[in-house]
């Protein structure tokens, strides 16, 4: 087996406005990607990228304009729960959301166990979710009967990802799991994600903005700008060596734990989001240094540099 | 010191809080002592829960109840002469405000109303501290202000859901930088934001500094940003300032544990080696564990530590730390913590 999940041009496009006001926004534009078995996948860009509404598609809560998402070779289907007990979990943003504050924790776990008939009696049940737990350094025994204001933000955050191994998913799905975590206990989230993958085959689709915890993690990363996936490759390729001037920028922009490496020179920024959504050709092409004309003529291809994808004209055949 | 603009001695600001008879007392800033110099940038880090906006609420004099100063003071140094904040009537605080000290809160969706037009926005302040003035004449200097920082002036008749979350962010600046403060406090003001709007703000932020010479406070949790533009950095921890320096000393040669955790756990780019976390769960501000906050999470921890608070210690370059082990030259070395090896214990989560 190849590919775990296969994305096949996957277009979302959202109507605003009423009758006569009407905007289309391409939230996604034709993305294609696909996670092997055993594999953290990283999908990185600013937000209003289209990363939460490619997430959103793959777990089921948004239906594609147009394309196909298939996870181990069987497409989509309408039933949501077969697609999650066959192995796509998520989890989310915010741990102090996930959990409504006046239940206990536990009681989730017992409610994803019976839905999806995981296990036969109390005992059985409390077995799964022990041991489940202690995948995630947790036991059943400091969690039961608390409610989620008695753990910190990184606890809940590994509860959730507890609760989500409890169908023993092959794909987890993970928005931004460490923006709401404290910068101190970010790590133990990220280096979870890293032990599932080695000790369970879990892959993980990891969405972020944060390129330096995603070159920590990741096997391979995709940048997106916009709606469309600008570049696409292994971390070392992407992080390391950016060819899109996007990702360059994205790369230079990040600060640098180091006062000697201090960031040069100034950036420029859109003064409007929704401009670049419906620009003609490039959509970073108001921004780009090495701009083109063509580029705000007709979107790039996407072209094969040293094994990385890449969507920009600089890396053409013919240089206009 | 002759050019200390802000001073804060001993500070104790707390929230006491009466629950059914029972009353309960947060320390959120427990013992601070901060000297922030003209015309630098200083760096304030630490975890969400650690005292870090009360500390600047307190700075700014915005205490209302339930929160209390219970000790300490802290003064301004306005044209040359000493000002104890708590001796201000509300009227001299209102004009020391924008015209002295200017906040930056953090979510900038939830500070300019939006309902209005930016410069209806700009209209308020200017008024507010101007009385008189012809509507055409703010509109005039909203406009004037902007040019010089570089805004375009068009933002002026958008309203704040048509701009981008970075530029409203810079809005916001904008509008605390309008009459020329000579300290500027940022809660935050990065952190909702990515990377390269983050960039765009913090070069903003620089500018204003080196046009208008005066100081910055800088409060974030995000140490790259710190190591990008303070000059000196506090290191809070639990309501106390543990370690506090150079840039350069801090992220060279950080001395507490707490500090070299955080340092050591960020990510760098090429380089992969495992990375561990603070082990354990941040204390909680209402119950804090005796002697050094710290001891419950620290991989050094020392009988001394667990019974009394260690003093704050004076190295060199005005480098100070509050930790037994470097009273005693233990870290002194500089050893390298052995990652992950801490005790896990959860202090206070409840």
């Amino acid at each position: 087996m190849q590919t775990l999940l296969e994305v096949q041009d996957l277009t979302k496009i959202y109507t605003q406005g009423g009758m006569l006001a009407r905007v289309n926004v391409t939230a996604t534009d034709r993305v294609s990607f696909d996670i092997k078995p055993a594999e953290i996948f990283t999908l990185a860009g600013e937000s209003g990228c289209g990363k939460t509404t490619t997430a959103k598609m793959i777990m089921g809560f948004e239906k594609p304009t147009t394309g196909a998402i298939r996870h181990k070779g069987r497409p989509q289907g309408p039933n949501e729960k077969v697609w999650r007990t066959e192995g796509v979990q998520a989890i989310f943003q915010d741990p102090f959301a996930t959990f409504n504050p006046l239940r206990t924790v536990d009681r989730y776990f017992f409610e994803t166990i019976g839905n999806y008939k995981l296990a036969k009696g109390r005992k059985a049940a409390i077995a799964l979710i022990d041991q489940k737990l202690q995948a995630v350094g947790l036991s059943y025994a400091e969690f039961a009967g608390k409610y989620p204001s008695e753990f910190s933000g990184g606890q809940l955050q590994r509860i959730s990802i507890a609760r989500a191994l409890l169908t023993d998913p092959s794909l987890l799905i993970a928005d931004e799991p460490v923006s709401m975590v404290d910068a101190s206990l970010r790590m133990s989230i990220v280096n979870l994600f890293k032990r599932l993958r080695d000790e369970f085959g879990v892959s993980v689709l990891y969405i972020t903005h944060d390129l330096a915890t995603a070159y920590y993690v990741s096997d391979r990363v995709a940048i997106m700008f916009r709606g469309t996936i600008v570049e696409m490759g292994t971390v070392e390729e992407v992080l390391m060596a950016p060819k899109h001037p996007y990702t360059q920028l994205l790369r230079d922009s990040i600060p640098e734990a180091d006062p000697q490496r201090r960031w040069q020179g100034k950036v420029k920024l859109s003064d409007l989001d929704q401009g670049e959504y419906l620009h003609q050709g490039c959509r970073f092409a108001g921004r780009c240094p090495q701009v083109m004309p063509v580029c705000r003529q007709a979107e790039p291809p996407d072209l094969q540099v040293d094994g990385a994808l890449v969507k920009c004209y600089l890396y053409g055949e013919e240089k206009p | 010191m002759e050019n200390t603009i802000l001073r804060t001695e001993a500070l104790k600001a707390y929230y006491v809080l009466d629950l059914y008879g029972k009353s309960k007392v947060v320390k959120a800033v427990n013992d601070v002592d901060l000297a922030i110099k003209e015309n630098e940038i200083y760096g304030i880090a630490g975890e969400s829960g650690c005292g870090k906006s009360t500390l600047l609420k307190t700075l700014v004099a915005a205490v209302e109840p339930p929160l209390r100063v219970v000790g300490g003071r802290v003064t301004y140094r306005v044209a040359g002469t000493e000002v104890d904040v708590a001796t201000l009537s509300a009227e001299e605080k209102r004009r020391l405000r924008l015209e002295f000290i200017a906040y930056v809160p953090q979510g900038s969706m939830s500070v300019l109303n939006p309902v209005t037009r930016i410069r209806d926005t700009y209209r308020d302040f200017i008024e507010s501290h101007s009385s008189g003035q012809q509507q055409q004449a703010t509109y005039e200097l909203a406009k004037e202000h902007l040019t010089e920082l570089g805004l375009p002036v068009t933002i002026l008749d958008a309203y704040p859901h048509q701009l981008s979350g970075g530029m409203r962010q810079r809005v916001t600046i904008a509008l605390a930088t309008l009459l020329k403060p000579r300290i500027i406090i940022g809660d935050e003001p990065t952190t909702a934001l990515d990377v390269v709007v983050q960039r765009g703000v913090v070069q903003l932020l620089k500018e204003i500094q080196a046009t208008l010479r005066n100081t910055i406070i800088l409060v974030t949790h995000d140490m790259g940003v710190h190591a990008n533009v303070a000059d000196r950095i506090g290191i809070m921890y639990a309501g106390k300032i543990v370690e506090e320096g150079t840039t350069e000393r801090i992220f060279g040669d950080p001395q507490h544990p707490y500090t070299k955790y955080l340092i050591n756990s960020l990510p760098k780019f090429g380089d992969k080696t495992p990375r561990g976390s603070v082990p354990g769960s941040p204390p909680s501000l209402a119950d804090l564990p005796s002697g050094c906050p710290f001891h419950p999470r620290c991989p050094h921890v020392k009988t001394i530590c667990k019974s009394e608070m260690p003093p704050s210690l004076r190295l060199a370059d005005g480098h100070r730390v509050a930790c037994w082990l470097v009273e005693d030259g233990v870290a002194g070395s500089n050893q390298p913590i052995a990652q992950g090896s801490g005790k896990g214990t959860h202090a206070n989560v409840a």
